[in-house]
């Protein structure tokens, strides 16, 4: 599959009178820098353990089989977690900050060098473009650890007076819209702190986690500092009900969120949640339009938008409302939709059968409650899952398109006069993890940062993510910081 | 819907009721934007077909004091026949010259299809009084050339007088008749991506037919994000008129790498209808012999050498 | 000479700066006086007054919440006689007093602790300001009846939270006396609502109100993990205070950090 190529390049180059017309040759990027094995077990103590049950794991851009994964039983889950209180109380917690330090320099400068091959396999496993997996996940993951790797013999000076100590056993889950990138957020700080950890990766995206192993084992990182234990949900559930893991970080669903925190309730386990949200985007009338359109492009269709962060409400002022829509139909006919694997493309596959299900349905539900919907002409491939992008205008506050999370390509377009109106709109959600503001008005900026009940505002610019920056939610979008020196804070105990 | 256009002091102008409105331009966006689209991958045939559209859209250019009828001579045989041994290399679209050297590209020419543009107005700087200029272009015009290069005024630009550019450009357009008219903003001395939207908006106001970066005589010159900013202006103006205005990127693009990125902008903000040489120009002079040794490795897969291209 | 009949305080909840009964018309007795029993729908007026109050409370200088706070131990001060009656004594409340002053003091420098700009890798200056995280139930810990309290209201209360609290079930006119001290101090309305009754009835009440955002359940007895199962309901943060503790990071508990990025160009 060469890109879905779309609106104009798909007509015939004579009408414009060019001897034939420029479609971007396909480009895909070679998968022959991945080796994908047949079978994984679990990596546990060091160790590959057999699996005693396997699921299949496919690739969303062609439900191609990649590989035979293992499903994590509660007794996998007990083995690592001993392996990871074995490793805590071997050494690990003990070991020098900066011995610990070299470790996770060693890790980021691993994944810097087997950048490529971590890339196409994100793509291949996960569906995103290949541009975004080479141009964000990867380098973001690698700063990660370097960001923390910083941070392991400088605890003290992070929280002073507070005699900080690592927490013991950490389970981590995490979801599958950036695998290794959140595998980065959640092992980083947790090994910086002296913690170790059994990780959960997302049932359908496990296989950078599983290459990552093979980083930890280049790295020479002592046994049983990291497990990584692969399945569905009942393996992560097996994790939190643990009893010997002393802090549970958890990054997906508010749905699931909540039952987790229900779970631990009355255990005394830290727990950090980084759920879902519902983030709106505010155009005002002054804002750079064309960047706006970029920013809003980004906001919603960066990674299919399955982005907890995703700007998927957007608010645009009434006085630019038809020229701003109009703009940003056009530049919806200019995404390239299609072959993760190919360079040239944008926006790339929907992670999963259950997900591209759901986005069907909210997008119907939409449809039906009277929004009007604009999708560009666009050629999808036959097999594998995918949505063309999508914008729905004349939305009311009331529809599910504009209250729940789609997470994915799916954009509502609302309006308002005010700047308080605007404010009262973005607010009004039980959500709270971040937002938009676009004005080139300095005091507008500032006033609506202050009053937008989110954890991460970005102004005149979206979905930008850097280790040194926290992130995290208000409300029901969760508790607790990742990324910054307020990252390292859910990884540690302090004798105050 | 036609909106009031938002002007700055200084533009209260005779504009077409529906300009669009000026806004402003946020440079790190523009920038990051511009980096994306450099990075599309372009290969094989695309990679081809847009060199040998890099070069029919080119204004083969030589400016400079040293210049004298055999040089300019010179350019226009090249620019007849890029490349002799591969007859399948178009000629470019233009020879852009100084107005004294008109006569003899024209002479060299012959009846080619191929444009002669003169850069004229008190080229490069543009000081000089404005029937100085107006006289520089009906003279260059007089010369026989097809296509009249001039420069606004930046200091007047520059210290708010905005009224003086407008007035100027139209009066330039008027003494060029029926000659194409291009206007360099020369954007690496504007300062900032405001004023060259600005400024773009200015010149088509005022009735140019094609709006172009930059003289080639400072640097910065034709970058990415310069040739966003402006092709983001024009594509307004034709969303608001349905007025096609061209544009031309010149100075600094020496490699054919740069030539493909600056085609992949253009296709991505006004799509392929703008790919062409009556509304794309690239204003070159060391970048054709780059592109012919590309599309000769492209043809043989070696890589080439400048001993076997011409240096003319 | 008849001795004069001294006129008796009838022991109230205080909501939202006035001193309702509780809407059930139930009391209780607590230290040999008749006290308001408050019921739910004291405790859903109570938080509907505290979610009312909270924004202009938080948008109030920094500055200006310190010195309404500091004001706060003026009262206290003025009344340390009859505080000591309804406590431990003199030494609890002078600590109380101080606790306030010591909490007042953060009001203009959390930012400073808690925030701070961030070095990303990039265009773009990055900030990281705490804010408050807004209506903040308090179960109030027994013992120490007046410090324990000072010790729970004043974390959540410096960094712009309006509170719902929960006096102590036995020793409830401690609380009582801080509301009156509240109440003449320039503490906006409704930004600290205290209720007194049972805790058992009252904390699933407040655990499980969806507009509560955070819950300390440092006098919470009986079935704590059920109200930390409620409190899930709303993704509330759950903060298990301790009642003798004076720390920025007490405060911290009940703020959240809010980082915004904007591009640096010409």
């Amino acid at each position: 599959m060469g890109g879905g190529f779309v609106g104009e390049l798909d007509k015939p180059g004579a009408e414009v009178g060019v001897p034939g017309d420029w479609t971007y040759a396909s480009a895909p990027e070679s998968r022959d820098v991945v080796h994908i094995r047949e079978r994984y077990g679990q990596f546990i103590g060091g160790e590959w353990l057999e699996a005693t049950e396997t699921y299949e794991t496919i690739s969303p851009r062609d439900e191609e089989p990649l590989a035979a994964v293992a499903q994590g039983t509660p007794e996998d889950v007990g083995r690592a977690v001993a392996a990871a209180r074995t490793a805590y109380a071997d050494g690990w917690s003990s070991l020098p900050g900066s011995e610990r330090a070299k470790y996770l320099f060693r890790i980021a400068r691993l994944l810097q060098e087997r950048s490529r091959e971590f890339a196409v396999l994100e793509s291949l496993n996960g569906g995103k473009p290949i541009k975004e997996s080479r141009d964000v996940d990867l380098p973001l993951a690698a700063a990660h650890f370097f960001y923390y790797a910083g941070w392991a013999d400088k605890l003290e000076y992070a929280f002073p007076n507070r005699r900080p100590h690592p927490v013991g056993v950490a389970g981590q889950i995490i979801p599958w819209n950036f695998p290794l990138l959140m595998l980065a957020w959640k092992v980083a700080p947790a090994l910086a702190c002296g913690n170790t950890v059994v990780l959960k990766p997302a049932e359908t995206t496990p296989l950078t986690a599983l290459l990552f192993a093979d980083v930890l084992r280049q790295a020479e990182l002592p046994p049983g500092v990291v497990n990584i234990v692969t399945g569905d949900g009942r393996t992560g559930a097996a994790l939190v009900e643990s009893g010997d893991v002393d802090k549970i970080a958890f990054t997906g669903s508010t749905e699931v969120g909540k039952e987790i925190q229900r779970r631990l309730a009355g255990t005394g386990k830290k727990l950090t949640l980084e759920l879902g949200g519902k983030a709106a985007n505010i155009v005002f009338d002054d804002a750079a339009l064309d960047q706006a359109v970029e920013g809003i492009v980004n906001g919603i269709y960066f990674n299919q938008g399955h982005v907890c962060c995703a700007g998927s409400r957007l608010f645009v002022q009434e006085s630019i409302y038809e020229p701003l829509v109009a703009k940003l139909e056009r530049r919806l006919a200019t995404l390239r939709v299609g072959d993760p694997l190919d360079k040239n493309t944008d926006v790339g596959a929907i992670n999963s059968a259950a997900q591209l299900e759901k986005i069907q349905e909210l997008v119907a539900s939409g449809v039906e409650e009277g929004a009007r919907i604009y999708q560009p002409p666009c050629v999808l491939p036959e097999k594998g899952y995918w949505f063309v992008p999508t914008v729905f205008t004349d939305v009311a506050q009331s529809y599910r398109i504009a209250q729940e999370e789609i997470f994915g390509p799916v954009l509502s377009v609302l309006t308002f006069r005010t700047p308080e109106e605007a404010l009262e709109k973005a607010n009004n959600t039980p959500y709270g993890l971040s937002a938009g503001v676009w004005t080139e008005k300095g005091s507008r900026i500032l006033w609506m940062a202050q009053r937008l009940r989110a954890g991460v505002v970005w102004a005149n610019t979206f979905n930008r993510f850097d280790p040194s920056s926290p992130f995290g939610g208000y409300k029901e979008s969760g508790f607790g910081r990742e990324g910054g020196l307020h990252g390292l804070e859910p990884y540690l105990r302090f004798d105050e | 819907m036609a909106q009031a256009p938002a002007l700055p002091a200084g533009f209260e102008l005779p504009l077409e009721a529906r300009l669009p409105r000026i806004g402003a331009v946020d440079a790190v966006a523009l920038e990051e934007r511009a980096a994306s689209l450099a990075k599309r991958s372009i290969k094989r045939e695309a990679k081809v077909w847009a060199l040998m559209l890099a070069i029919r859209t080119t204004d083969l250019t030589t400016l400079e004091g040293a210049d004298t009828p055999g040089k300019a001579a010179a350019i226009a045989s090249k620019a007849l026949r890029p490349d002799p041994s591969d007859p399948s290399v178009p000629p470019v679209a233009a020879v852009c010259v100084y107005p004294n050297l008109v006569p003899a590209v024209r002479e060299r020419l012959g009846d080619s299809d191929i444009k002669i543009a003169a850069v004229a107005t008190g080229f490069p700087s543009g000081q000089y009084p404005t029937a100085i200029k107006v006289a520089d272009v009906r003279a260059t015009v007089e010369l026989g050339a097809d296509e009249i290069d001039m420069v606004i005024d930046r200091g007047a630009f520059l210290s708010g007088r905005y009224a003086k550019v407008y007035d100027e450009i139209v009066q330039v357009k008027e003494a060029c008749g029926d000659k194409h008219l291009k206007v360099i903003l020369e954007t690496g001395e504007l300062g900032t991506y405001d004023n060259v939207r600005r400024a773009t908006l200015l010149a088509i106001a005022a009735g140019a037919d094609f709006v172009k970066t930059s003289t080639g005589k400072i640097s910065p010159a034709a970058t990415l994000p310069v040739a966003l900013c402006m092709l983001e202006a024009i594509r307004d103006v034709y969303g608001e008129t349905g007025r096609r205005v061209g544009f031309k990127a010149a100075g600094g693009i020496r490699q054919s790498k740069q030539a493909v990125q600056h085609l992949v902008v253009v296709h991505e903000t006004l799509g392929p209808e703008w790919l062409t040489p009556e509304l794309y120009r690239l204003g070159a002079s060391s970048l054709l012999n780059d592109i012919l040794m590309q599309l000769r490795k492209e043809r043989t897969g070696a890589y080439q050498s400048g001993d076997y291209f011409t240096k003319d | 000479m008849s001795e004069r009949l001294p006129v008796k305080k009838t022991y109230k909840l205080f909501v939202g700066g006035a001193f309702p009964r509780s809407e059930s018309g139930r009391t209780y007795d607590a230290e040999g006086q008749n006290v308001a029993r408050a019921s739910r729908k004291d405790v859903r007026d109570a938080v509907r007054v505290a979610r009312d109050a909270q924004p202009g409370w938080a948008k109030a200088t920094a500055y200006n919440r310190g010195q309404v706070l500091y004001r706060l131990a003026e009262m206290v001060e003025a009344r340390v006689a009859e505080f000591a009656e309804l406590c431990s004594g003199r030494d609890e409340v002078e600590r109380s007093i101080d606790r306030i002053v010591w909490y007042a003091g953060w009001a203009d420098k959390l930012p400073q602790v808690l925030g701070g700009s961030n070095p990303v890798a990039g265009p773009y200056f990055n900030f990281t300001v705490p804010e408050p995280t807004g209506v903040v139930a308090v179960l109030a810990p027994e013992e120490p009846p007046l410090l324990g309290l000072v010790t729970r209201l004043l974390p959540p209360l410096v960094g712009g939270n309006a509170v719902v609290a929960v006096a102590a079930e036995s020793r409830p006119l401690a609380a009582i006396e801080l509301a009156e001290a509240l109440a003449t101090s320039d503490v906006p309305g409704g930004v600290v609502n205290l209720l007194t009754g049972n805790h058992a009835e009252l904390a699933p009440v407040l655990a499980s109100h969806m507009d509560v955002n955070a819950i300390d359940l440092c006098g919470a007895d009986g079935d704590v993990p059920e109200l930390e199962r409620l409190a899930a309901d709303n993704v509330k943060r759950v903060v298990h205070g301790r009642a003798d503790v004076e720390s920025p990071w007490e405060i911290a508990s009940f703020l959240e950090l809010k980082t915004v990025w904007h591009p640096i160009g010409q």
